[in-house]
């Protein structure tokens, strides 16, 4: 549905906006090594812009930070309505390595919606015109989740409330 | 003058020729050395969590819900694919495959759910790690002692004389 969506409502160009909010750098750089000839991206019409108000999508990369935050939800709201996130990298995915320290709150989508979700530390070029290829209907996901399941025992479970939130999930 | 420097850049520009990679369309091959998403074995895995107690992102996640089931769980969205739980794992069950396209428009595809059974001591009642299939054999009470000749036999290849079962496994013998 929200392929659809993203067709009808970008069919022409999407314009994008680079928001780092206390990443290392390096998906900064993998971003904007998709953004040279080598991996032409503009072939697609994605162009970098400058202010979230022109931008159709928000590329976060870096954890939601106690300081930067407020700035990072700042930015969302100053885009016009049809918008997408992109949360590019393990950080922005899930928190990095540093997810459970005072400064950092977590992953970007304590602050703000993300729709999709490109991991690596940093992802490579090619893996991120891959998600845009993804968000875009160009090609399809590749992962699935995966789980292994010894066959059931009739064996009293210690913490079932859990069991279930996990196998939900 | 700028005429000249253009026609330059333009000779130069005809020489390289096309570099865009045709990504999207053709698949792009990765260096060999590349470590991508971690591959979990569940039947190699003997649930020691090592590899939970080794990550620097604190991902992996263990969780003994009863005496003999233990629960891995690969989280993988904070995953910075370092390999220190392939390289820590004793019985390589982690390996690093070459998979980097793992967009997704849910964070849950890219976890993994290992539910492993775990043998309990008989003695205390707590579940314990096999180190090797041999150990397994050795610890579940599966013996073949030599009763005929009053001998107590410790290991499989004792049962089995001097030549070796193959070649890659090295068995000692007391």
């Amino acid at each position: 549905m929200l392929k659809n969506l993203c067709k009808k409502m970008f069919g022409r160009s999407l314009w994008v906006y680079h928001a780092n909010s206390g990443g290392c750098n390096g998906c900064d750089i993998e971003v904007l090594n998709v953004l040279t000839p080598y991996y032409d991206v503009e072939r697609f019409g994605i162009k970098l812009v400058g202010s979230p108000r022109h931008a159709d999508v928000m590329l976060c990369q870096g954890p939601a930070m106690r300081s930067t935050a407020k700035a990072l939800l700042r930015a969302y709201e100053a885009m016009p309505a049809p918008k997408l996130v992109f949360a590019i990298g393990s950080c922005a995915c899930g928190g990095g390595i540093w997810h459970d320290t005072y400064s950092v709150i977590g992953p970007v989508e304590k602050i703000l919606p993300v729709n999709y979700y490109i991991p690596g530390c940093p992802p490579r070029p090619e893996a991120i015109i891959y998600g845009v290829a993804v968000a875009l209907g160009l090609a399809g996901k590749k992962t699935a989740p995966a789980g292994f399941k010894q066959p059931e025992f009739a064996i009293p479970i210690y913490h079932e409330g859990e069991v279930k939130k996990d196998g939900k999930e | 003058m700028s005429v000249m420097s253009k026609i330059k850049e333009t000779i130069i520009c005809l020489k390289a020729g096309r570099v865009t990679l045709p990504y999207p369309a053709d698949p792009q091959p990765v260096p060999p050395a590349f470590r991508g998403r971690p591959i979990f074995d569940a039947t190699k895995c003997i649930g020691c969590g090592g590899c939970a107690s080794n990550c620097p992102a604190r991902e992996i996640l263990v969780l003994d819900i009863c005496q003999e089931i233990r629960i891995l769980k690969y989280l993988g969205r904070r995953c910075a694919y370092c390999g220190r739980c392939a390289d820590v794992c004793p019985e390589k069950a982690i390996t690093m495959s070459k998979e980097f396209e793992n967009a997704t428009d849910s964070i849950g595809d890219i976890g993994q759910r290992l539910e492993l059974f775990m043998s309990t001591c008989q003695r205390c009642g707590r579940c314990f790690t096999e180190k090797s299939p041999l150990e397994q054999l050795k610890m579940k009470g599966y013996r073949f002692d030599d009763i005929q000749n009053d001998r107590w036999i410790f290991r499989s290849r004792g049962y089995l004389g001097d030549e070796p079962v193959t070649d890659d496994i090295r068995i000692e013998m007391d």
